[in-house]
């Protein structure tokens, strides 16, 4: 697992090993720290969408401990600010669907495009691979095509689908996805739901109550709600963290379109903030660009290592 | 209607000034809150900055350093040169001999295929016969989902499955619009990432056999610090012409329009705001700046004001106000329109200087006090609800056990709603509504 791990992530962020982080690297290389060597790191940290309020922090922290501990090496200043880096992602780990259960629920949400339906192909198949018993469930009823979508994906990795009408109402979708996975015995089922902005009060309500739909079936379902952000979004992905978080329950996060030449730095405020993990990383639009993710790895690629 | 960043200024000018006389040094640190107003709507690193050093550079020359009033001069400069910045609107050219080729291009997942069908009705309402083509080979049912798009607004989709490659689909479309008399055609090309070169490529062959008239790059409006990168590499590889920005009904600040304007140098011409094929709109440079500057918006909560409560509701209930017929089933039924515009707090932060308010509230404050007034209202009866007149006493004590509220509350509802009847009565001598909303600028 650890190999697949490290070669997924590392794939991802490949570019920016001579982009901004990359830079980074570099910057730590030449003999001494100045005034400009903080600026330029702050520069890199906010053009890589890590957001002013948590590189003002971090690098508050870090130049704070380095000067108590009086560390002048550049190298040991790099491994103070990787491990700032690591401890905001790693406050909240959690293990992806810890515990063992007959059913495993997985609710997938997330805005417009983020990802979520090529995602759920690659969950899938990454459960498939583990010997699981999967089950998906066509809960998008209303963006046209979507089930099409998710039909034709299922069929590459292999797996059910269980579909209404397009325009049916997606608890019924997922109340009948549920039956029949008891039925089958399948032993998790994940759910794809229509994309929505966050700020769409009477749509993140529905989430809300596909959730207590799930549940009252299922003892504690959905057992993970996976919120889908697409790499390249900005500052906002904090505010969709939040109100998916609020609404849907939201207990992990999955970094889409990490192949981009975008950083997904908005973790870092997400985990800083919220305290929620990152579960999984998505590389491309390939049903085994998946990984699971890896606070450690995660920044140790950011920085153009190994 | 600059407010919160207008007081972060004048403080910031007033420490500074303080000191004595301003220096140049003493402007750039004064506008210290304008570039991370900036940075935080995502404004990439690099625009910021160009922009701070131009601002700064004006502020100087035009003397806020002898100005008495340096902060005010600094905001006025600074909304001028980002207005200016964003451009001014532009329509599509649908020039040349028909059929006119608009060609939309982006990342993966940034909206093109509903802004496709969107400028397609958006056309035909323009007199022409749009055709749109499904060059989206790659995406599983990207092809479905336009032409379910198609069905539904009633426009032809041009489609040869997935197997054929996208350039010979688009060329094809062409020929067939020029055919059949469609007089513009909408190419709706995959997702890509700028960085894919083969895919890039492809884009390249498409404008190379169709010559589209428009190349239309669009940028989601949640983009973050990457927007310059990807507009600067499509811009380099096949000539972007104009901006489509996409998502704006969320509260995504919008930087990365202002990033995407600035490397392209080309104009924003619409921006999506929903999923319904006529959720488009046209672009207004001043009401995107101050929504970059984390200004409120007073116009985008006037405009969803105006699509919850429909014309006829609202002369309804002018009507009922100017009798003064209105009552407290009038009431509920308001609060119950003005509940699905969205979370009120939502609503509060897009009116300048109440985000300040709104964040000292706990986050369900407003929602709780529109559940309470809501529960004492569906514990009366109809009689009450239409005259609240006979509401004594023993009525009070059983509405708020049936609510499971206070005597007390059903009291200060009670109390409101007489305060109201009052209003109204005093705006139908006065100038109507109009006269109560604040003057926006
Ligand atoms: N490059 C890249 N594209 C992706 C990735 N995940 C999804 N996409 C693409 O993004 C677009 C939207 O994805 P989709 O799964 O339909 O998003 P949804 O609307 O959230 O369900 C599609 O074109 C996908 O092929 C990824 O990890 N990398
Ligand atoms: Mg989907």
């Amino acid at each position: 697992m650890l190999g697949l791990r490290r070669n997924k992530i590392e794939d991802g962020v490949e570019r920016t090993r001579q982009s901004v982080f990359g830079r980074i690297a570099n910057l730590f290389r030449t003999n001494e720290i100045t005034e400009e060597t903080w600026d330029e790191l702050e520069m890199l940290l906010i053009q890589a969408d890590v957001g002013i309020a948590t590189v003002a922090e971090l690098l508050q922290i870090v130049r704070e401990s380095s000067a108590e501990r009086g560390l002048r090496r550049p190298e040991e200043v790099r491994d103070l600010l990787k491990q700032g880096l690591v401890d905001l992602l790693q406050g909240s780990q959690h293990t992806y669907l810890e515990g063992e259960r007959l059913l495993n629920v997985v609710l997938v949400v997330g805005v417009n495009g983020s990802g979520k339906t090529t995602s759920i192909a690659k969950l899938a198949r990454y459960h498939k691979e583990r010997g699981d018993r999967v089950l998906l469930a066509a809960a998008d009823t209303f963006r046209a095509a979507a089930i099409d979508q998710l039909q034709i994906w299922a069929q590459r990795v292999g797996v059910d689908v269980i579909a209404h009408q397009p325009g049916a109402d997606p608890g019924a979708v997922v109340y009948d996805a549920i039956r029949a996975a008891q039925a089958r015995s399948a032993n998790v089922l994940i759910v794809d739901t229509a994309g929505r902005l966050h700020t769409r009060h009477n749509l993140m309500q529905e989430l809300a109550k596909i959730s207590s739909i799930a549940r009252k079936q299922v003892h504690r379902a959905p057992h993970e709600t996976l919120l889908v952000l697409d790499a390249t979004t900005g500052q906002n992905a904090l505010n969709q963290a939040k109100m998916f978080a609020e609404t849907a329950g939201v207990t992990g996060v999955v970094l889409a379109k990490l192949d981009s030449s975008a950083k997904g730095g908005m973790v870092f405020a997400i985990g800083r903030e919220l305290g929620l993990p990152v579960l999984f990383v998505a590389t491309g639009e390939q049903p085994d660009d998946w990984a699971p993710f890896d606070a450690v790895s995660f920044v140790n690629a950011l920085f153009g290592e190994a | 209607m600059f407010e919160s960043l207008s007081d972060k200024v004048q403080e910031a000018f007033r420490k500074l000034s303080g000191k004595g006389r301003l220096s140049e040094t003493d402007v750039k640190t004064g506008l210290r809150d304008v570039r991370l107003a900036l940075l935080e709507a995502d404004v990439n690193y690099r625009v910021v900055k160009d922009f701070t050093d131009r601002v700064a550079e004006r502020a100087i020359g035009e003397g806020v350093i002898r100005s008495l009033t340096p902060a005010q001069m600094v905001i006025k400069i600074v909304h001028e040169e980002l207005i200016s910045l964003l451009g001014e609107p532009a329509k599509l050219d649908l020039g040349g001999t028909p059929p006119v080729v608009l060609m939309l291009v982006g990342l993966q997942g940034s909206g093109k295929t509903t802004m496709a069908a969107k400028l397609a009705v958006h056309l035909r309402k323009l007199g022409h016969r749009p055709l749109l083509v499904a060059a989206d080979t790659y995406r599983p049912a990207a092809i479905q989902q336009l032409e379910t798009l198609g069905r539904a607004i009633d426009i032809t989709v041009h489609s040869e499955g997935d197997r054929v490659a996208p350039p010979r689909i688009c060329r094809n479309g062409v020929d067939r619009a020029r055919r059949e008399g469609y007089t513009a055609v909408l190419l709706d090309t995959a997702g890509r990432l700028q960085i894919d070169d083969t895919m890039m490529s492809e884009l390249e062959s498409i404008r190379e056999l169709t010559s589209p008239r428009e190349c239309l790059l669009v940028v989601d409006s949640m983009t973050g610090q990457e927007a310059v990168a990807v507009a600067e590499e499509f811009n380099k590889r096949i000539g972007v012409t104009g901006l489509l920005l996409t998502k704006v009904d969320g509260d995504a600040r919008g930087g990365a329009a202002l990033s995407a304007r600035s490397v392209t140098g080309v104009p924003i011409k619409f921006m999506g705001s929903g999923e319904k094929p006529t959720d488009l709109e046209p672009f207004y440079p001043d009401r995107l700046a101050s929504r970059i500057l984390g200004m409120g918006d007073m116009l985008t909560l006037i405009e969803r004001a105006e699509a919850t409560f429909d014309q006829k509701q609202a002369a309804d209930l002018e009507r009922k106000m100017r009798s003064s017929a209105f009552t407290l089933e009038d009431f509920i039924e308001q609060l119950h329109a003005v509940k699905s515009m969205g979370p009120l707090n939502d609503l509060l932060e897009m009116i300048p200087g109440m985000s300040q308010v709104t964040k000292q509230l706990p986050s369900d404050a407003t929602e709780r006090g529109l559940k309470t007034t809501e529960a004492i209202i569906s514990s009366m009866t109809i009689q009450e609800r239409r005259a609240p007149r006979i509401i004594n006493a023993s009525r009070r004590r059983r509405i708020a056990r049936g609510s499971g509220t206070s005597v007390q509350e059903v009291n200060n509802l009670l109390r409101q709603f007489e305060q109201m009847q009052q209003m109204m009565k005093q705006l139908q001598s006065g100038r109507g509504m109009r006269g109560l909303m604040p003057r926006l600028r």
